[in-house]
């Protein structure tokens, strides 16, 4: 990673301009040019350094729901829960988090109905019960990683 | 074309929106003029697939077309979830003072349930675990005498990591 990469992974957490040719604008303001600065993007999506470029929705705005939630898990079971949530599309993010609650995991569906049915789901096909914590206020999102 | 903008509100073409989403939701490809690389999947010209953009910007709907980094590749290997039971009544300053410190990424209120005493999430990241307790402390100095009990939960395992599907 040279100082180029790191100037434009700060740069590009702010997002591609919205104006015509955004690349060539991205390239006027890091004094580089086009191609390059798109070729050394891919570079770093194929080596994951970036995990994704492009459109961050607000899910909630879009008229989806999400919710964060947490099963307690028995150590003997874990893995096997942990397989039943990686083969749900609704689940998606999942983490194992040092806690009685040791499994902590965001929901994502379309329509707020989805949210307790994928609960109910969750529940009847582990037989646990899922701690459920929609966020009631938001007081803040976003953290640059500056590198 | 400022004249069409209007018809692209996304509560009024909610479809419109919808294809956007799921053309998009895998990545924007890395070609020279992405704008029209859109418009020639949605039917539309470049110049509304602009204005669509810059109208969901500002409605809230798309943050920003950015890219996301890896932290845990950047140095950033330690995220503690800090979970706070606050005093509701001061919740409307303490939320906002929170999640305005540099080093949480997202803070929110969520409800209390039985066995869950926890209303105040703050999430903090760090390069190292000495660097996210240190941020718990000052939490909790921030919070003071409005703050009762407080965890840590550290995570120990990505088990599954993928955008959010709409």
């Amino acid at each position: 990673m040279d100082d180029l990469d790191r100037r434009l992974i700060n740069r590009l957490q702010y997002g591609l301009p919205l104006v015509k040719r955004p690349w060539q604008a991205l390239a006027d303001e890091l004094k580089s040019d086009s191609q390059t600065l798109r070729d050394r993007v891919q570079a770093l999506l194929d080596d994951g350094t970036l995990t994704r470029f492009g459109p961050m929705f607000d899910i909630d705005r879009l008229g989806g729901a999400f919710t964060l939630a947490a099963l307690s898990v028995p150590d003997e079971r874990f893995d096997t829960v942990a397989a039943q949530l990686e083969a749900m599309p609704e689940v998606a993010h999942n983490y194992r988090r040092e806690h009685a609650w040791n499994m902590w995991f965001v929901l994502g569906c379309t329509a707020p109905e989805g949210i307790a049915e994928t609960i109910a789901r969750i529940e009847a096909q582990t037989g646990l019960p899922v701690l459920n914590l929609p966020k009631e206020e938001t007081y803040h999102v976003g953290l640059h990683f500056s590198v | 074309m400022s004249a069409c903008i209007s018809q692209f509100d996304g509560r009024s073409d909610p479809a419109l929106i919808r294809s956007l989403v799921e053309l998009t939701q895998a990545g924007l490809p890395l070609v020279d003029n992405p704008w029209a690389w859109i418009g020639e999947r949605l039917g539309l010209d470049e110049d509304t697939v602009l204005a669509l953009l810059h109208q969901l910007q500002a409605g809230g709907a798309i943050r920003r077309i950015a890219a996301v980094p890896n932290h845990y590749r950047l140095g950033y290997r330690h995220n503690g979830m800090t979970v706070w039971d606050v005093d509701d009544t001061h919740l409307p300053r303490l939320g906002p003072l929170l999640g305005a410190q540099p080093f949480v990424s997202h803070c929110y209120r969520r409800p209390r349930r039985d066995g869950w005493r926890y209303n105040l999430f703050a999430m903090v990241h760090g390069r190292s675990t000495d660097e996210i307790e240190d941020y718990r402390a000052q939490i909790r100095q921030l919070l003071g005498d409005a703050c009762r009990a407080d965890e840590m939960l550290v995570s120990s395992r990505i088990l599954k990591k993928t955008g959010l599907r709409v």
